[in-house]
């Protein structure tokens, strides 16, 4: 076998491999019941009661419930990709990772595939839950464009997640601290609980740098009609379609540059540094 | 050779390893003796891939740690004492395939071959544990499953049995001796601040100090360091500090102590048997009261102390 094709076969195994304890964890952990499902929908649920509350229409309970689902993504992107490599250090896994003959880029694409397993049963969970509950319908000729899109943005916020893992070892110790100080915001940011275009041109052309952002409400247009358009869902789906392979190619130097950095200064992979 | 290594902070520059030069062979179990903070970790990570000298080069089976490490990484592993590395919520046979495949051993080979150092390390009972429910020992020798799954062609332990009850300790080492007669062409390079770790495993040691190579031998030549001097072990009750007063008579090459049970042992490397009049008048002036006194065979322990001057611990508090 030549150098390459060991090559993709190692980086095959390495996602594998990676994936695996994220699946596994997925049914030894039974918190995940409260952290992945009561929690999110706790806040889904409060939401709902405002707008239900301010008798808004229907479908503004369908954005909560959406949105409550893809928090579980967001939420999963921060804490176990962003901050799982802050985590390895810790306990001395990024050595042995950095001294294998695998690369860091199948080891975050094996987390991110595992997280995006476990997340999806989730998300779905809470999207289910929250829809049945609420009596929210949806549009059953947007279905399969939603599902389109949702894949799109998962790719890209899982890149995102990608990039986060080597920044977040550059700066931060604690890498908690950096997710906890990201997390309000970006769902804020990303229109969780009310219509993009309620953020206004500016702001909400900032926002979209988020994966979240632009995904979601373009799932929204095409599921729930009448939902109002920040950008068409033509427009933003090529978006989120455009920030797959910027977040790659940033998640990729970026993890050369630490790699290298860290043989250099003796920082950032070991846990004595 | 001429391996170096300098850290530079905002304050200050700190030189871990200075000019090393070392050749180990293939097939040889090579110790790297010194305390803590002497160099031993930064050595390993240079030698490992994970860190880049300052100055020199070095090469592990063949291939240059600077330019040729994706070459070198698949022929290598390492063990750490005290490493919590992997993740708590698998078993162990879970975890030792997940860093298997990092290496791209087929699964099926990898399995057996898992079971096989399982069994060999009584550890097949825990086999299907989730790893947070092992108590250190077990752990550690699951570690040492992991370092030896992928049989490197150099094994690098780091402190590997700090901490661990005599059994497992004896268990890693003799694992580790198993491992290398399987195959007489691998080789070990281990680090360790037990001295008689160093003396009972390894083929030959260097010691290691504030970052440079003090000497390098067998255990049997380090020991003739000290072979001609008389080694005593002197103890005496609590009292005044003696070590500087000890160390200044004529006729002592080095002295060292360390306290135990309320006793300060003191261990003496004397020119000859005539010195111990002169111990022993410097005791009785200080007014302190002998406990025990007795000669024994030199140790690594004593040559370390004759080569640096002062005790490992002392080095470590220093």
């Amino acid at each position: 076998m030549n150098d390459r094709a060991e090559g993709a076969r190692l980086f095959l195994k390495t996602i594998v491999a990676r994936a695996y304890p994220r699946v596994v964890a997925a049914n030894r952990q039974k918190s995940w019941v409260f952290f992945d499902l009561a929690f999110p929908l706790v806040g889904t649920f409060a939401m709902v009661f405002v707008y239900e509350g301010l008798h808004a229409p229907k479908q503004f309970l369908g954005f909560v419930v959406m949105g409550g689902a893809m928090l579980a993504f967001w939420q999963n992107v921060l804490w176990s990709m962003g901050a799982q490599f802050s985590w390895d250090r810790d306990n001395g896994t990024l050595e042995l990772y950095a001294i294998s003959p695998t690369t860091f880029e199948g080891v975050l694409l094996g987390m991110a595939v595992g997280a995006m397993f476990t997340t999806t049963i989730r998300g779905a969970a809470v999207l289910l839950i929250g829809s049945l509950l609420f009596g929210v319908s949806y549009s059953l000729s947007g279905i399969l464009p939603a599902a389109g899109i949702f894949l799109l943005t998962l790719a890209a916020l899982y890149c995102l997640g990608m990039l986060l893992a080597s920044l977040f070892l550059f700066y931060s110790r604690e890498a908690w601290h950096l997710s906890n100080a990201l997390q309000e915001p970006v769902n804020f940011l990303s229109g969780l609980y009310f219509p993009v275009k309620a953020l206004g041109a500016y702001v909400g052309g900032a926002a979209s740098l988020i994966p979240l952002t632009l995904g979601l409400d373009a799932m929204r247009q095409v599921l729930l009609p009448g939902t109002p358009r920040f950008l068409s869902p033509g427009l933003e789906t090529l978006a989120v379609a455009a920030q797959i392979p910027l977040f790659a190619f940033l998640a990729y130097s970026s993890l050369r540059f630490m790699e290298a950095r860290a043989r250099r200064e003796g920082k950032l992979i070991s846990k004595w540094s | 050779m001429g391996l170096g290594r300098v850290y530079k902070t905002r304050s200050e520059t700190v030189t871990a390893l200075d000019s090393v030069d070392l050749k180990i062979r293939e097939g040889e179990l090579f110790g790297v003796l010194g305390p803590n903070g002497a160099g031993k970790t930064t050595l390993i990570k240079i030698l490992v891939t994970l860190l880049l000298p300052t100055s020199g080069t070095a090469r592990v089976d063949g291939f240059d740690v600077v330019t040729e490490y994706r070459r070198l990484r698949p022929r290598i592993s390492i063990v750490s004492g005290g490493e919590n590395a992997g993740y708590g919520i698998l078993k162990v046979r879970e975890q030792l395939w997940m860093f298997s495949q990092f290496y791209g051993m087929p699964s099926g080979p990898a399995r057996a071959r898992i079971d096989e150092l399982l069994e060999r390390l009584g550890l097949a009972d825990v086999a299907n544990r989730q790893i947070s429910g092992l108590s250190s020992g077990m752990r550690q020798k699951m570690n040492l499953v992991r370092g030896l799954m992928t049989d490197p062609r150099v094994l690098f332990l780091d402190e590997p049995t700090v901490a661990l009850d005599v059994g497992a300790a004896r268990d890693l080492r003799q694992e580790v001796g198993r491992w290398m007669e399987e195959d007489p062409t691998r080789t070990v390079i281990l680090t360790t601040h037990y001295m008689q770790e160093a003396d009972d495993l390894c083929d030959r040691i260097a010691i290691v100090n504030k970052g440079r190579i003090v000497i390098e031998g067998t255990p049997h030549s380090l020991k003739a360091e000290v072979q001609r001097d008389v080694v005593v072990d002197l103890q005496l009750e609590p009292g005044t500090p003696l070590l500087d007063r000890l160390r200044e008579v004529e006729g002592v090459g080095a002295a060292s102590v360390r306290e135990e049970d309320g006793i300060d042992r003191f261990s003496l490397l004397l020119v000859d048997d005539g010195v111990l009049t002169n111990v022993i008048s410097t005791v009785e002036r200080s007014g302190r009261r002998v406990a025990g006194l007795a000669k024994r065979q030199p140790t690594l322990e004593d040559a370390f102390v004759k080569l640096v001057g002062r005790s490992m611990s002392e080095e470590e508090a220093n």
